[in-house]
């Protein structure tokens, strides 16, 4: 099944997650081998444009498209005519008559994307929107999960930190209740919003009942850029109660699985020790990060009936 | 979505694969002046499987093991937009260098001559062979690209309209000649 659109996980199917995590084992093959390029997507234009920095998810979208032989446009916003007061659909419109197939978008608004999509013609992928969704981040949390565990039911994943203002924490709740996963939230409750339970997780406060059993962390940055309300007294009492260090990875199984979708504030919601240690598979993530977004532009396009030659 | 069709014939059975594929076993070899520098390669799905078969019956002919490797050609196609399903990619798998080699590029079944194109644009991506050479159980006609096979097992001249439809690797092997029924 080919989609037109990633914009949440939410709105996507089991089986079109099932879809993209099975050929993103194919791709990841494809980035491991020597000639890491195949000339899928040739000819076609991938245009990146960030409304929010970014290092590795933009890099990763890219790599992933010029690995497909697509061409890929990178749109700096403080260089551009946003800059002189364009609106946000003028900019997109004005790049889009340029003959372009594919957008990949980041922007501080949630529903952005889904704004987007409604409004222009080309493909359009949601590369994370406020607090919204950052789907490929999901998609590629659960393909690390799966690579490493073997599967995804039945799992127990405990996303810690804080879940109010993580984009990444709701893909990653959508798409691992879709799979099968039992998803616990943890922090502290000014972090963790009233309703997050409807979405089907278990809330804790208390990291080590949190992390008990737990078979993957899932460690969210703190965006200090957003702590501006007090949220918690200082970064210091943040870092003593949720911080993971290997002391606190203890609480979950031995096995457990460490991850963050990065970029990191070592020595705050992760000491170096857990960062770099045996159990973390963060740097995983970034390769698998590519291979997930090649399977993703790969089933987004194509199947355009009124194209058929012969 | 499932095609309907309608078998005309039965064109080989179990016995008669075994035997063309003896038959081009043969001709490879005397080609080739024996088996030193070949390697064989197949087209997934099921020319990986003839693929296996032609390097069995080479080694009871000459005593030689010969490498065997898979590609699969569905990201190096020319039909991207086209195509509606994209479910299924196998992945290549080549575990030896093709450098200099003699390579026995196999499909089931030759038509159009882009599966051949795309199969060996995926081959050069591995390595410079001294020569690709293309080996099929049926070519049906109908090309569409300047491609010719090295070894055919059976030609069949065959309709737009109907299909070859090959079972090698399953419980009873067969190539069939059917027609596709409009719904």
């Amino acid at each position: 099944m080919a989609f037109k659109h990633l914009i949440t996980l939410q709105e996507t199917s089991k089986q079109d997650i099932l879809d993209i995590l099975n050929l993103a084992k194919t791709f990841k093959e494809i980035i491991l081998k020597p000639v890491k390029k195949v000339p899928t997507l040739k000819g076609k234009t991938v245009v990146n444009i960030f409304y929010e920095p970014s290092t590795r998810t933009r890099t990763s979208f890219e790599l992933a498209a010029k690995r497909l032989s697509a061409d890929v446009l990178n749109i700096a916003i403080s260089t551009s005519s946003v800059v002189k007061g364009e609106t946000l659909i003028d900019t997109l419109r004005t790049i889009e008559a340029m003959q372009i197939d594919y957008v990949v978008i980041r922007h501080s608004v949630s529903g952005v994307p889904l704004f987007l999509s409604q409004n222009i013609k080309s493909s359009v992928i949601n590369a994370g929107d406020g607090m919204h969704e950052h789907p490929t981040q999901g998609l590629l949390d659960m393909f690390t999960i799966l690579e490493k565990k073997g599967k995804i039911e039945g799992l127990t994943v405990a996303i810690v930190g804080d879940i109010a203002h993580s984009r990444v924490a709701r893909s990653n709740i959508w798409g691992l209740t879709k799979l099968g996963a039992k998803v616990r939230v943890v922090g502290p409750s000014t972090l963790i919003p009233k309703d997050i339970r409807k979405l089907g997780v278990d809330v804790y406060t208390n990291l080590k009942d949190g992390l008990k059993d737990a078979d993957v962390i899932n460690i969210l940055r703190i965006q200090l850029e957003r702590q501006k309300k007090n949220l918690f007294p200082t970064i210091r009492e943040y870092a003593m109660l949720f911080g993971i260090n290997t002391q606190k990875v203890k609480y979950a199984k031995p096995d457990c699985l460490i991850m963050h979708p990065g970029p990191m504030n070592r020595g705050i919601e992760i000491s170096p020790n857990v960062a770099d240690g045996k159990q973390s598979v963060i740097e995983e993530q970034v390769t698998n990060g590519v291979a997930v977004r090649m399977a993703v532009l790969y089933l987004m396009g194509g199947g355009k009936k009124d194209e058929v030659v012969n | 979505m499932e095609k309907n069709y309608k078998i005309k014939s039965e064109i080989m059975d179990s016995q008669a694969i075994y035997r063309t594929l003896t038959r081009m076993a043969h001709e490879i070899i005397e080609k080739n002046k024996g088996a030193k520098n070949l390697v064989i390669i197949g087209i997934r799905k099921r020319g990986d499987i003839i693929a296996q078969r032609l390097a069995e019956i080479i080694k009871k002919i000459e005593g030689i093991d010969v490498p065997v490797g898979v590609i699969d050609i569905t990201l190096y196609r020319d039909d991207y937009d086209l195509n509606k399903s994209k479910k299924e990619i196998s992945g290549s798998d080549i575990p030896f260098s093709i450098d200099g080699k003699d390579v026995i590029m196999v499909d089931d079944v030759l038509f159009a001559g882009r599966t051949a194109r795309a199969g060996m644009d995926v081959l050069i991506e591995y390595g410079r062979p001294k020569t690709i050479q293309l080996a099929v159980l049926i070519d049906r006609g109908h090309r569409e690209l300047p491609i010719q096979a090295n070894y055919v097992g059976k030609s069949i001249p065959t309709s737009l309209n109907e299909e070859i439809i090959v079972t090698i690797g399953e419980q009873k092997e067969k190539v069939l000649l059917v027609e596709i029924e409009k719904n």
